[in-house]
């Protein structure tokens, strides 16, 4: 690697955090980067010093250190317009995009730490792999829109009003950055969580078709049992860092929330739906909601399907710690013992489970 | 297509290594100082009105003071033992504890189970996660999917109960402006319990299921112009619960505190009437 | 011969942007195996950048809008050097086009009637570009996205696409590139592939395109025997972003002056009414107050000359500058604080609001924008059959930005969506009508396929040499400085001496650490499109003596009726050296250029003109 003093200091390996910052007469003149390099392998911070420009944004440096001291410097990123979502990195231990984080809008003089995003694999640097967003994508089940209309086929499409537009609207300006996934601690701290929990933007995303003035599908029931809309504790991290400032909690998670209590826990509507249900329900309409009837609609929370756990179980990453949850093979039991597994997550459970204690914050 | 029937868990490879050090955050800014200003205010507030709830007098300055003034600790007073001309008339006789324990149960249960509140304390005491990227102290979590957290869903009925409530304590307030061989007139106290009921009523009408109750569950606004309208209007107020909860949280302590203060005559309710 | 991780499906499209996603649903609903090739994370394409609308007759807001109309406005702001016959399409199917977006899941803003919203644009005669707000490509790309996945597309994401390759009768047959995580090679076999893969920006200095924008598409087919034309037809967008320097060049979308925002010189006074060229004189406002007219009522008076077609908006702002009445940061002033309300600024342009208020620390709704020219498209590109999207190898199809003619001199704002939307659905079903009728199995041309893996790993083995980086640089600013916005003969010639030069560096680039997602190796790879791509825009313009559309000659004006007749026609010869330059790809040098006469437009559609005047 070049040794430009001029240009720049090459990388001194660090490990761990970043020593604090000791100012020094040339504070302002610099930036001080510490840059994770590493692979599913291992990896540290490096110090990488570059001349401090004007104006400039955090993905701008990390581009310097690339042509001048580290061109094999892993990083993600496209339009550089905060308008693709793809140089989602931690900065300052702040889940953020390099590209709409401007240097003079970090502490002046201080050292700048940018780590991968901690939610997913690493993949090299300041990449990880985030298929699992991909995955979770293919879900949710798609658009499906009523029928046109006579006058909408006359008209040439489908009349809407902007009231009704808006609020889905406000879903698809996600640039699917994934920092609200990234940032949501159901799967950031609790890898095993994965399987069976969609996150901040599928929750966005299928609000966004719940609220569609020409979908059809009911999503509910799926995103309380198996995408997982009740491991949610709306502590409001996706909001916090959402770059396009969607209001996600208030706008997609609370009222999914209140959508399925409107399902599941409403005992008028609940009753109405049952008498309605037993008179009107066509058979073949009973055979395709099967599911959605029975003791579930009473305790929605008693795993009736259950969710096989993948052959890998979790090992400890991170700041988890990894251990295989011990209702998993009790959930994938069938649903006749669903009273009595939710009876025993009542037990064991002990209000959310803690059942390893509040003493281990990280491995 | 993955509708209920056929939901399979999502297939991803548990395990895999990630990047970064192995250190519960790299925030150095201070994070910690909303969970500790939380669990500061909440504490007090669970003491103060653990103390208030068992101390089962002062809590209503009347006739003898020239003043019906009633902590909302203790309104609607419906037991035996409360203090004369302090209640509508005696219902439950079996109650013989602090008639306090009775009503506290409703606000208690309605900000237990309130989104903000919620957020505040899985944050603050839960450490589920304490902030933003930084990590949770749990070694597994299932949210709210498992007893006895479940019951966070009936937030809604809690919500209905807490409307019952405010009408009494805006009834209170109203009452407030008689005193009691004088005739009517106003004082620290009656604009204090006003303020009281008018944070409360904020409070309560900013809450997320109203918001959805009222017009957020409707699928077309253009179907339900009047729904439409009144979620338009709880939407502001709605992004303000938070504050209101806070405000109005303060308040009802503070509100407890002068009509003991008064009650116990330590301080005189300074007024006038006509 | 090494063993490569191989995949088959019957057509393989390169590139996820909007274009290539429309073209795969197509092809999937022709029920034919589909794959998606892409070079970063599927949805976050180039399209997401584009702002201000797709334009469609769809008329909503001004029902005498058609077609016609649109066909019109398109050939005329492509200074009539457009396939005329692709204009005629995409101004027929873009209304469908639009409303099918709509069907899966689209929310495009709306009229009273709760129809689809249209917005003015530059060169559009009537309000046409439906919208939301100012984020129209991401929309369109989230809703095509959405629906491939519904569909079950199988999408590759991170690769590259190296090269394409032949079968044994020299019809593309397969593509080979690398795993951009992994940097494992990978070869797919396909009877048709599509090209998508966008534009061309990232060979200028100052550009609105995105990191993806390295020409690969084009490079790839000029390499694999395809013409491609009107390379020297590069538009430069009037507005984009001048300062903070490290912002320089992203856009600012039209919608802008759409909704009423002006431009303004640094003595205040809005220059574009000096600017006026004859072709435009008949429809375009004289005065201030005349255009202010215009905005609330159009048949109150004629259009603004804001809305003049970029290429004139461009050259006019550039003029101002050169004349000592710029900004303090080199551009101009685009003011919309003094014209419209900030709640209304904030609801119909909230990207741009953003986009100001923190990169450049500017609240658009109080100050105004400083703004410039900056590289933002291609017209010129490979050159395409109008109906079926099919190039001039067998098996090759292209659409959207990579592919030429469409679009002729000079773009219209919000035709490149609708461009999408039309091609990428002819090329879907082309390339499914191409792959049903080719029978037998698929033998790809080992050797190119060697050479192409050969070339893209030969940076990885060398001690010493060039940085891609720096190369990169350097071409960035040969091109923006000797290719750029004005060009004059001398200038060209210097460039491509520069080209010479810098390809013979680019031969000898050397990247160190691994193939595992090492960007200086990706742009190491990048390298030969790019120099191919700029060696076309510098041949084409050196070519094309006159100024027409987006190309500016100093040293030839006006333009020429002669050149109006015929398009530059680039290609390589197959005799030629086909690894000889840099990466094994065959050198920029054996590109050769020939004029070749426009395709002559029907009576009925050349009348439409003949009205006008």
């Amino acid at each position: 690697m070049p040794d430009d003093p001029t240009n720049g200091t090459a990388p001194t390996a660090g490990a761990g955090a970043p020593a604090p910052a000791v100012p020094d007469a040339q504070a302002t003149d610099e930036v001080t980067m510490y840059l994770w390099r590493g692979d599913p392998g291992g990896g540290e911070f490096q110090e990488y010093v570059l001349p401090a420009q004007e104006g400039e944004v955090v993905l701008d440096v990390v581009h310097r250190v690339q042509a001048t001291l580290a061109p094999d410097l892993a990083c993600r990123w496209n339009c550089k317009a905060g308008k693709c979502g793809s140089c989602s990195v931690e900065i300052n231990g702040h889940p953020r995009l390099m590209c709409m984080t401007r240097m003079d809008s970090l502490p002046p003089g201080e050292p700048v730490t940018v780590a991968p995003m901690r939610t997913f694999p690493i993949l090299r640097d300041l990449v990880t792999d985030v298929s699992y967003n991909y995955e979770v994508a293919k879900r949710i089940p798609p658009f499906a829109p009523r029928e046109k209309t006579d006058d909408e086929r006359q008209a040439g499409g489908y009349r809407m009003a902007q009231i009704d537009v808006e609020r889905s609207q406000e879903f698809r300006k996600c640039i699917e950055c994934y920092l609200c996934q990234d940032v949501c601690h159901v799967i950031r701290d609790h890898e095993e969580n994965k399987t069976a929990y969609a996150g901040p933007r599928f929750f966005a995303r299928s609000a966004e078709l719940e609220m569609h003035p020409l979908d059809t599908t009911d999503r509910r029931e799926l995103l309380q049992r198996e995408l997982g809309l009740n491991k949610c504790n709306i502590t409001k991290c996706c909001t916090e860092v959402c770059p396009e400032h969607i209001k996600i909690t208030d706008n997609a998670i609370i009222p999914l929330k209140e959508r399925v209590v409107d399902a599941a826990y409403d005992p008028i509507a609940w009753l109405g739906r049952k008498i309605r249900r037993r008179t009107k329900r066509s058979a073949s309409e009973a055979a395709a909601l099967a599911p959605a009837a029975g003791p579930a609609a009473v305790q929605p929370d008693a795993p009736v399907r259950g969710i096989p756990m993948p052959e890998r179980i979790p090992v400890p990453v991170g700041t988890m710690t990894g251990t295989p949850d011990p209702d998993a093979d009790a959930d994938a039991d069938a649903d006749a013992d669903a009273d009595a597994d939710a009876d025993g997550g009542a037990g064991a459970g002990a209000g959310g489970g803690d059942r390893d204690g509040a003493a281990t914050p990280d491995a | 297509m993955s509708l209920l029937e056929d939901a399979t868990a999502t297939p991803v490879v548990l395990g895999g290594v990630r990047g970064g050090p192995d250190l519960p955050t790299l925030r150095q800014d201070r994070w910690w100082v909303q969970p500790v200003v939380t669990v500061t205010v909440l504490t007090a507030f669970v003491a103060y009105a653990t103390w208030a709830a068992f101390v089962n007098k002062d809590y209503f300055a009347g006739p003898s003071l020239h003043r019906d003034l009633i902590s909302p600790f203790y309104s609607p007073c419906l037991t035996e033992s409360c203090v004369p001309g302090s209640h509508p008339g005696t219902i439950l006789t079996w109650w013989t504890i602090s008639p306090a324990l009775l009503i506290l149960i409703f606000p208690l249960g309605f900000r237990l189970t309130c989104y903000y509140y919620r957020k505040a304390y899985y944050r603050s005491f839960w450490w589920a996660p304490p902030a933003c990227a930084v990590a949770d102290a749990h070694g597994t979590y299932t949210g709210e999917s498992r007893f006895p957290l479940f019951f966070q869903n009936v937030h809604r009925y809690f919500f209905f109960a807490g409307l019952v409530f405010n009408v009494i304590l805006t009834i209170d307030a109203v009452m407030a402006f008689r005193q009691p061989g004088v005739g009517i007139g106003i004082s620290v106290g009656t604009v204090v319990l006003c303020i009281n009921a008018a944070l409360l009523w904020m409070y309560s009408i900013s809450c997320h299921a109203c918001r959805h109750l009222c017009g957020g569950g409707a699928k077309q606004f253009s179907k339900a112009p009047v729904r439409y309208r009144i979620w338009k209007t709880l939407t502001p107020l709605n992004a303000n619960h938070m504050v209101f909860a806070w405000m109005s949280l303060v308040f009802v302590a503070l509100t407890d505190l002068y009509v003991r203060l008064v009650a116990s005559g330590v301080i005189h309710d300074y007024g006038f009437h006509f | 011969m090494t063993e490569y991780e191989t995949h088959e499906f019957d057509v393989v499209i390169i590139g996820a942007g909007g274009a290539g996603l429309r073209a795969a649903v197509e092809a999937r609903a022709q029920g034919l195996r589909t794959a998606l090739v892409c070079k970063s994370l599927l949805g976050k394409a180039h399209t997401v950048m584009a702002e201000g609308g797709v334009a469609a007759s769809l008329g909503n807001v001004y029902p005498e809008d058609n077609w016609e109309v649109h066909f019109r406005d398109t050939m005329r702001g492509g200074k009539m050097l457009n396939n005329w016959r692709m204009a005629q399409l995409h101004a027929q199917e873009a209304p469908d086009r639009v409303r099918e977006l709509e069907d899966w899941g689209a929310l495009f803003d709306r009229t009273k009637d709760g129809l689809i919203l249209q917005r003015d644009f530059g060169g559009h005669r009537y309000a046409r570009l439906a919208h939301i707000g100012d984020r129209t490509g991401l929309e369109l790309i989230r809703t095509l996205q959405q629906k491939a996945v519904a569909d079950g597309i199988e999408v590759f994401m991170e690769v590259k696409a190296v090269r394409l390759v032949h079968d044994t009768t020299g019809a593309v047959a397969g593509l080979v590139g690398y795993h951009r995580p992994s940097g494992e090679f990978v070869v797919f076999r396909a009877k048709a592939v599509v090209l998508a893969t966008g534009g061309v920006g990232k060979s200028w200095k100052y550009t609105s395109n995105s990191w993806e924008s390295t020409g690969d598409g084009l490079a790839m087919a000029l390499w694999a025997g395809a013409d491609v034309i009107d390379m020297e037809c590069v538009q430069f967008h009037p507005t984009g972003m001048v300062w903070p320097l490290s912002v320089r060049g992203l856009l600012v979308t039209e919608g802008v002056r759409g909704d009423g925002g002006v431009l303004r010189n640094s003595e205040g006074v809005r220059f574009m009414f000096n600017y006026i060229p004859p072709m435009f004189a008949a429809e375009t406002a004289d005065t201030e107050e005349e255009a202010d007219r215009w905005y609330e009522d159009h048949s109150a008076g004629r259009r603004t000359a804001e809305l003049l077609p970029r290429d004139e908006v461009a050259r006019a702002i550039n003029s101002e500058v050169k004349a000592g009445r710029g900004s303090p940061h080199g551009g101009v002033f685009l003011d919309i604080a003094t014209r419209r309300s900030a709640e209304y600024i904030r609801r119909r342009l909230p990207s741009m609001y953003h986009q100001f208020k923190e990169l450049a620390g500017v609240d658009i709704t109080v100050d105004p924008m400083e703004v410039g020219p900056t590289c933002h498209y291609v017209m010129g590109g490979v050159r395409v059959d109008a109906d079926t999207a099919a190039t001039t190898v067998p098996g090759l199809f292209a659409a959207g930005e990579v592919a030429g003619g469409m679009h002729g001199a000079n773009r219209l704002g919000g035709n490149s969506l609708s461009d999408l939307l039309v091609f990428g659905r002819r090329a879907g079903i082309g390339a499914a009508e191409y792959a049903a009728g080719r029978v037998g199995p698929i033998t790809l041309d080992e050797g190119e396929l060697e050479v192409a893996v050969c070339g893209a790993t030969a940076p990885l083995g060398r001690e010493d040499g060039e940085s891609p980086y720096d190369i990169h640089h350097d071409l960035q600013e040969t091109m923006q400085n000797l290719v750029g916005i004005i060009r004059t003969g001398s200038e060209l010639e210097e460039a491509m001496a520069e080209l010479d030069v810098l390809e013979e560096r680019a031969g000898r680039v050397a990247v160190s650490g691994t193939r595992v997602y090492n960007p200086g190796w990706n742009l190491a790879t990048d390298l030969p499109s790019m120099l191919t791509v700029s060696r076309c825009a510098t041949l084409g313009a050196i070519h094309r003596k006159e100024s027409r559309g987006g190309h500016t000659r100093d040293d030839f004006p006006a333009a020429d009726p002669e050149l109006g007749k015929v398009n530059f026609v680039q290609r390589i010869p197959g005799d030629a050296d086909h690894t000889g330059g840099p990466g094994s790809c065959p050198s920029t040098r054996t590109i050769s250029i020939a004029p070749e006469p426009l395709l002559v437009m029907p009576d009925e559609l050349q009348a439409l003109f003949e009205e006008d005047h």
